[in-house]
Parts: structure tokens; sequence; C-alpha cells
């Protein structure tokens, strides 16, 4: 159980720098909603399940699902994809 | 309701503004011409007086616009050139050094704290100990949480709920698109339009739908025992309230706002959000007078474990519950199309 808390909590220190530096921000929003689930197991593991319950809810669900409706809205998600066509176009 | 002020221009702060920058401003000098002009229209000036003025204000305009653009060039000639290599360099440097003083300050708070999980901890004091150990004689509840934030702490909950709500309120205040449908003006139809994306989305997906039938009953019957269990098992009004708008907002995404319409609209939204509100501080305010002032209360522990026991909890906390969700529902709704 000590290994799995200390792996968790490893790949929660990951998934905070790798947040801050992808490029992408929908890859970045996933990289957040991992950290979540992670950080919502630890929760369960501190033996405080309202915590992991809420944290799963809340931290993994609507907080990303707000963020990727942020994204939608300004047209993030749709130039990311225009930019790389065209780069990939350009390489060709 | 009071009226917009639409007059910016002539408030007292753009005046302070103006005054401060020696009313030097485009605007001012215009002004003073056009006085200088009025005055002088009573004498009746022939037309080559007016040409002549009109010719001296174009040259004014045109020294005035050559002068600022010398200026703006000779100012912005050094920070174009050697100015942004210079804060671009001072801003790496800075980056760093603010990131490492933080980091160094944050592990030397990690290093005061004290070790984790020992039990002389400046933790476990007498509050704890009485939460442990009279909490459920006392609330009644046997998740000792609920019977903390519910009871002992219900006016710190009462306080998330209503933050819970005046967010919503600030979304819907930025994001709530006017269904006015009277001024069909072109921009604002088409503002309308950008910001209602309904018609982006993709509709009637079967392979969603069919997922979203199988699971959004079980999900919404799971929030709903959170909710009513918060006081017997893990759960309670915060977490159970979000499974339920994620359950919502699951039914929304698949089925479309049409038919999520039929049974929430922003009139459901405002009564369940002002009901559970209102009831919360209410009930609140009888427990905390009767409690504060030893008088009979006709609220009772009841028998620990039952469902219908711990008092106000599981009432409070159905009416957190509602809050939440709604709140939830009602960003993401604002968020997709400005309205409910």
């Amino acid at each position: 159980m000590e290994i799995l808390n200390i792996l968790l909590l490893i790949f929660i220190i990951v998934c905070a720098v790798a947040v801050s530096l992808t490029k992408n921000l929908f890859t970045s929003i996933v990289i957040f909603m991992s950290q979540s689930l992670a950080m919502s197991i630890i929760w369960l593991l501190l033996e405080s399940p309202d915590l992991a319950v809420t944290e799963a809810a809340v931290g993994a669900g609507i907080t990303s699902l707000l963020l990727f409706v942020t994204l939608k809205k300004i047209h993030a998600i749709d130039q990311q994809k225009k930019g790389a066509a065209q780069h990939g176009t350009d390489e060709e | 309701m009071a009226r917009m002020k639409n007059d910016y221009e002539n408030s007292w702060w753009p005046k302070l503004m103006r005054w401060l920058d020696n009313g030097s401003t485009a605007l001012d000098d215009r002004m003073e011409e056009e006085m200088e002009e009025t005055h002088e229209g009573h004498l009746l000036p022939s037309p080559e007086e007016i040409a002549a003025q009109e010719a001296r204000r174009e040259e004014r305009i045109q020294q005035k616009l050559t002068d600022e653009l010398e200026l703006y060039a000779r100012a912005h000639h050094w920070s174009r050139t050697k100015g942004t290599k210079i804060a671009d360099w001072a801003y790496r440097i800075l980056a760093v050094v603010i990131c490492v003083s933080i980091i160094w300050v944050l592990l030397q708070t990690a290093s005061y704290l004290p070790s984790f999980g020992s039990p002389d901890n400046p933790a476990h004091n007498e509050v704890s100990r009485r939460y442990i150990e009279k909490g459920m004689e006392e609330t009644g509840a046997v998740n000792i949480v609920a019977g903390m934030i519910l009871d002992y702490r219900a006016f710190d909950t009462l306080g998330e709920s209503n933050v819970l709500f005046v967010a919503a309120c600030s979304v819907m205040i930025l994001l709530r698109v006017s269904s006015d449908k009277k001024h069909h003006i072109s921009s604002v139809h088409q503002l309308e339009m950008e910001a209602d994306d309904r018609m982006y989305e993709p509709k009637d997906d079967l392979i969603l739908q069919r997922a979203t039938a199988f699971l959004v009953p079980v999900i919404l019957l799971f929030g709903v025992y959170g909710l009513l269990n918060g006081h017997i098992s893990p759960g309670g009004g915060f977490s159970g309230g979000a499974i339920m708008g994620a359950g919502l907002i699951l039914y929304l995404n698949a089925y479309g706002f049409q038919k999520a319409q039929r049974f929430f609209t922003f009139t459901v939204f405002k009564a369940i959000s002002a009901c559970a509100l209102s009831f919360y501080a209410l009930s609140k305010a009888y427990s905390f007078f009767t409690g504060a002032n030893h008088l009979p209360s006709f609220i009772t522990p009841g028998t620990p474990g039952n469902l219908f026991s711990a008092g106000l909890i599981p009432y409070l906390n159905i009416a957190v519950g509602l809050v939440v969700c709604c709140t939830m529902y009602a960003f993401y709704t604002h968020f997709r199309k400005g309205d409910m």
C-alpha cells in the first residue's frame, strides 16, 4: 500500500509538471483530469472516501468538462487542428 | 431597477483623468476649435475666411499628427531594438529567481510541518477529541464528517452553499445571452448564434444515447443515495449533488437542450436554489436559536444508523445537494449556450 501511495504521489507531480509543459491545450486538460483521478485514489487510501467521491466528481468530471467547453467556445480546439493540418501540408 | 448609466465620458473619473493629462486630449482640442468657430460665426465671416480657417485647422491637425508619430518612433526605437532583448533576459532571469524562491519557501514550510500521523500533532486537540468521542451521541450521525460539517460547523456550510449560488449568479451575469427576441439586429443575431452552439453539436448520436439511457439513471440513483445516506455512510450534500449534476450534464449532451428543457429551465433553477438556501438558513437559525438559549427543540438526534435520524442533517444534506446540482448544471448550460 505504501508503494502504491508513493507511485501515485510521483504520478501527481509528473502530471503537474506535464500540464504546464504540454503545448496542446486539449492534452493538458486530459492530463489534469488524470491528475484529479490519482488524487481521488490517494484520498481513498488516506481513508477519506467523502473527499474521494467529491474529487472524482468535481475535479475529474465537472471542472474538466467546463474547461473543454471553454476551449470549444474560444475555438482553441479547431484552431489547433487547423494549425496542425496546415503544418502537415507545409511539410509535404 | 436602477437605470444604467451609459454616460461614461462625462462621469467624474474620465474627467479627472483628462484633467491630470492637462486636458490635452484630441477630443478637447476639437471642442475648443469648434467653440472658437461658433464664436466667430456670429460675425458672419466671408467664404474665404472660412476656407482659410479650414486650411489652418487641417494644417494644425497634420502638424500634431506628424509630431506624435515622430515622438512615437523616437520613444519606441530603443524599446524595439535593445529594449526587447533586455526585457526578454530580465523576464527569464526573474522567472527563474521567483520560481526558485517560491520553491524554497514552500520546502522550508514543509520541513517545519509536524510528521504525518503522529499522535502529538497540534491537530489532535480537545476539539477533534470531542468530535470523535461525542459526535455520534450529540448529532446522531454515524458519519462523523457529516456531523461536523452539517451540525457543529453548519454555519460554514451555509456560507459554502451561498458561495456556490453567488458563483452561478456571476456566471449568468457574464455569460447569459439576452433571450429578447424583439431586437433582431444582424450583429446581435450573429452573436446569439455564436453563443448558441446547439447547431454545431452532433445530433442523435446513437451510441451516446444508448450508453446514456443505461448510465444516467444509475448515476442519478447513486447521487440520490449519496445525498440521503450522507449521515450514515460516506457521501453527503456536495458529492451527491456533484454526481447528480454530472448525470444531468451527460443527459443534456446525449439528448440535446430541447429534451433537457422540458424539466430543467431557468425558473426551476431559481425555485430550487432559493427554496433550498432559505430552508437551510431558516432551519439552522431555528436550531441555533434553541441550542444557544437551551430551549427545548423538536429536532432530536434519533437512533444513530436509521435513515430518518441525526436531526436536521439529512434535510440539510438534501438542500445542499440540490443547490450544488443546480449550480453545476447552470454552469454547464451557460458555458454552452448562455441560457438554460
